[in-house]
């Protein structure tokens, strides 16, 4: 018990924090920050996974992250019939060509030896697929995006439920991983920082610019939810009666009958909003409670104490029979399915998948101080650190307000100092996150909850 | 004459707009290449740097227009340069001195400064916004064309017209100036000899008196004027926006490590290297075989090789496969 003491304390502080919220401002914005929180916290454990147990530097979340929200988009959403009788075929014929290129690259490297020739085969290989494929591709792409380019203009999903995607999310990213941890995780700390975010970004312009994919840039809204949807709450009358009795005593305030039915309807839609976000949230909790339970137990296991070793002192493990590349890969592959797994959940929080509003700040920057102002090592601090700074992120402009007008107050309204300063207040939450991970680095490298190892 | 035409297609579309650009990325690249090598740790505010220097020759430029001070055919934002450099030098000496220095005496690891670089980037990109805002700015003024092409097409008669900016060769000449003077100094110098010492070899530069202060100092101004003159370029060639110079930090880092990191004339070429594979790749190449093919040979698609949404991607992919087959880069082998 006195070991988690710390632990407990920082929850408490922050729950609390969310309830002040939920005080002053509404707990329906509670409820959203309290969402999100969640979601970067599983962010947040997919990235501590790779750096905190393996060292691993992955700055591509962004690119996985957007992945897990394509496969909501391709699991989920009702097949355009249509765009597949136009273009489907080709698509399908193209999709086998790559699968068919990848298996004779394959080949290659593996039949010839390693020489100029091998290179210049595979540069052929891919050359004269990726034409064919153009040339294939081409006319159904653009068929398929003349489908009622205002609505659909791609092949939609599948149709299936939208919680199947959540895992299928963390399948993308995990392929992904597969591929960039094969071609990437040979180099050195930064290089490999460097390489994963541009990796991401080359996904993130492909998912952006592939029309007929995921509608790319026009988004795609209106997405199935695992929740009930407000407006059928509304109307429900189970729901009206729970709002009732809920309510019991502040509506037997009002006399008239009108009043008390106009004050019942808006509680009923604010409580709606409630509702949504309670089933989002309670989801939510079961995925994290989940992979804390998972990853708590593999961090304590043998294969914990085996990857902390290969993190600690490559050499010495690898000395001792452990097979670093495999293992590197294999970590590398299960934090980023995790972060895949957030993306889902993010848009299937959102209803909406935006290509466009996947960038390197927001999805690889501001996880990596989750990260490391939560305590790297540790899951516990993970989570922590994805609430933490998810919720400076978001209550910094009401905050940097607060002060400005705490600090300006014996300015006239007309200042221009004042109006700027306030038109200014969204930026605050760069300074405030920029130095909050200045401070922790300096004074605390180690992270709020720092790393614990348990000697048996 | 249809031949020369065709030259004049790509001269006007592609090698000019290439040569502009990757100037920018050129100075951009040798700022990350030279914290590189000499201050160890990958620069992740590398962009918001830039646009840091860029924001103060934006305001200075705002101020003297409005005092009616102009540079004749000249944009005045030139002669704001040496204020924005002494502004951003003076910025980067403050964040060393407050937090990169307790890093690189405590001789942290690289990653750490390259975590704290991010610390810097969020506090960097806070300050400007709060500073000038996040709209796109334009601060361009004096002569718009050297030559603009109807001029041209009197000139020579050709059917093609080229457009010169004056940007475009304002961009082009002040990076050959810079860079030569810079290499000029690192390889003529005592100082810049001493800095090549210590980026080789710390312990050894180090052992042979060298003051690491100074070329810590002397790194600092270098990378300012670099930084602060590569803002300024590419805000006047394109336009003043705090999210794109964020963005060009992926490219930067790209031409830096496609040369060799810590290798300066390999940052320079990168620059060039990417900023041509990027522009010829999506470049629509239509216009050029219509002149050069017979007439029934003439393409009836764009010629296109991929989109230009994808020009970033290129960059990207460059690097990776430099990384993948030589992550060395390039032009290994040829340290400053």
């Amino acid at each position: 018990m006195k070991n988690y003491l710390n632990i407990i304390i920082a929850y408490s502080i922050m729950l609390g924090l969310i309830i002040l919220v939920g005080v002053f401002q509404s707990w329906s914005i509670a409820l959203t920050i309290f969402n999100y929180c969640m979601i970067s916290a599983v962010m947040t454990m997919g990235a501590n996974i790779q750096w905190g147990y393996a060292g691993l530097i992955n700055f591509g979340i962004m690119g996985y992250t957007a992945l897990g929200g394509l496969a909501v988009v391709l699991v989920s959403v009702a097949p355009v019939s249509e765009a597949w009788s136009v273009g489907g075929v080709n698509m399908l014929i193209s999709l086998l060509f790559i699968i068919l290129m990848i298996f004779s690259v394959r080949y290659v490297l593996k039949n010839i030896e390693k020489s100029k020739k091998r290179n210049y085969l595979v540069a052929g290989i891919i050359i004269v697929g990726l034409f064919l494929i153009k040339i294939i591709s081409g006319p159904a792409i653009e068929l398929i995006e003349a489908v009622e380019p205002a609505k659909t203009g791609f092949l939609g999903g599948l149709g299936m439920p939208v919680l199947f995607s959540w895992i299928v999310g963390g399948f993308f990213a995990a392929g992904l991983a597969f591929i960039v941890g094969k071609v990437a995780l040979g180099l050195r700390a930064d290089y490999l920082a460097i390489a994963t975010l541009l990796i991401a970004e080359i996904v993130v312009s492909i998912i952006k610019h592939e029309d007929w994919l995921a509608r790319g840039v026009k988004n795609v809204i209106g997405l199935k939810r695992p929740a009930p949807y407000e407006i059928d709450l509304q109307t429900s009358p189970w729901f009206i009666d729970l709002v009732e009795k809920f309510h019991s005593t502040k509506l037997s305030l009002t006399n008239s009958l009108t009043e008390r039915q106009d004050l019942l309807n808006q509680l009923v839609i604010d409580a709606s909003s409630i509702y949504v976000k309670l089933c989002f949230a309670g989801l939510f909790l079961i995925v994290v409670i989940i992979l804390l339970l998972v990853t708590q137990k593999a961090l304590y296991s043998p294969w914990g104490r085996m990857m902390r070793a290969i993190r600690d002192n490559e050499e010495a493990a690898s000395a001792m029979g452990k097979n670093v590349v495999k293992q590197h890969l294999f970590i590398f592959i299960l934090g980023s399915a995790i972060v895949g797994i957030a993306g889902a959940m993010m848009v299937t929080n959102d209803g909406l998948f935006t290509p466009g509003s996947y960038r390197p700040m927001r999805y690889t920057f501001v996880i990596w101080v989750m990260v490391i102002v939560g305590g790297t090592g540790n899951n516990f601090g993970a989570i922590l650190g994805g609430f933490v700074v998810w919720f400076l992120w978001v209550e910094a402009a009401p905050i940097a307000l607060f002060f400005i007008n705490l600090f300006t107050s014996h300015l006239p309204e007309t200042n221009e100092i004042k109006i700027h300063l306030i038109n200014s207040a969204p930026y605050f939450r760069f300074l405030l996150v920029g130095i909050g991970l200045l401070l922790i680095m300096r004074f605390r490298p180690q992270g709020i909850i720092p790393e614990k190892i348990i000697k048996q | 004459m249809d031949f020369i035409n065709a030259i004049i297609v790509l001269l006007n579309y592609t090698i000019l707009p290439a040569l502009t650009y990757g100037s920018q990325l050129a100075l951009g690249a040798i700022f990350v290449t030279l914290i590189y090598g000499i201050l160890r740790f990958a620069n992740f505010a590398t962009g918001d740097m830039m646009s840091f220097g860029t924001m103060f020759a934006v305001l200075f430029t705002y101020y003297l227009q409005s005092k009616g001070i102009s540079f004749g055919f000249l944009p005045t934002a030139l002669l704001t340069i040496p204020f924005a450099v002494a502004m951003m030098i003076s910025y980067m000496l403050i964040i060393d001195k407050t937090v990169f220095s307790y890093y690189r005496i405590n001789k942290s690891p690289p990653v750490q400064l390259a975590m704290v670089s991010i610390g810097v980037m969020f506090v960097t990109q806070a300050i400007i916004r709060i500073i000038i805002g996040p709209t796109d700015r334009r601060f361009m003024d004096g002569e718009k064309f050297i030559l603009k092409a109807s001029e041209f097409k009197d000139m020579t008669g050709l059917a093609e017209g080229l457009t010169i900016k004056s940007t475009q060769i304002i961009t082009i000449v002040v990076t050959i100036i810079l860079v030569a003077i810079l290499f000029w100094f690192l390889n003529k110098t005592k100082t810049g000899t001493s800095m090549r010492a210590y980026s080789d070899n710390e312990d050894l530069a180090l052992l042979s008196g060298i003051d690491p202060k100074k070329v810590v100092l002397i790194t600092w101004i270098i990378a300012g004027i670099l930084a602060t003159i590569g803002g300024v370029l590419y805000g006047l060639d394109k336009s003043y926006r705090p999210f794109v110079y964020f963005n060009n930090m992926l490219p930067i880092f790209a031409a830096a490590i496609a040369g060799g990191i810590g290798n300066p004339y390999g940052a320079f070429l990168g620059g060039y290297l990417i900023a041509f594979a990027e522009i010829f790749l999506t470049y629509a190449y239509k216009r050029f075989f219509i002149y050069i093919l017979p007439e029934q040979l003439e393409p009836n698609s764009l010629m296109q090789l991929l989109s230009t949404d994808y020009k970033f991607a290129i960059s990207f992919s460059i690097l990776v496969i430099v990384l993948v087959f030589r992550p060395s880069g390039i032009f290994e082998g040829k340290k400053i």
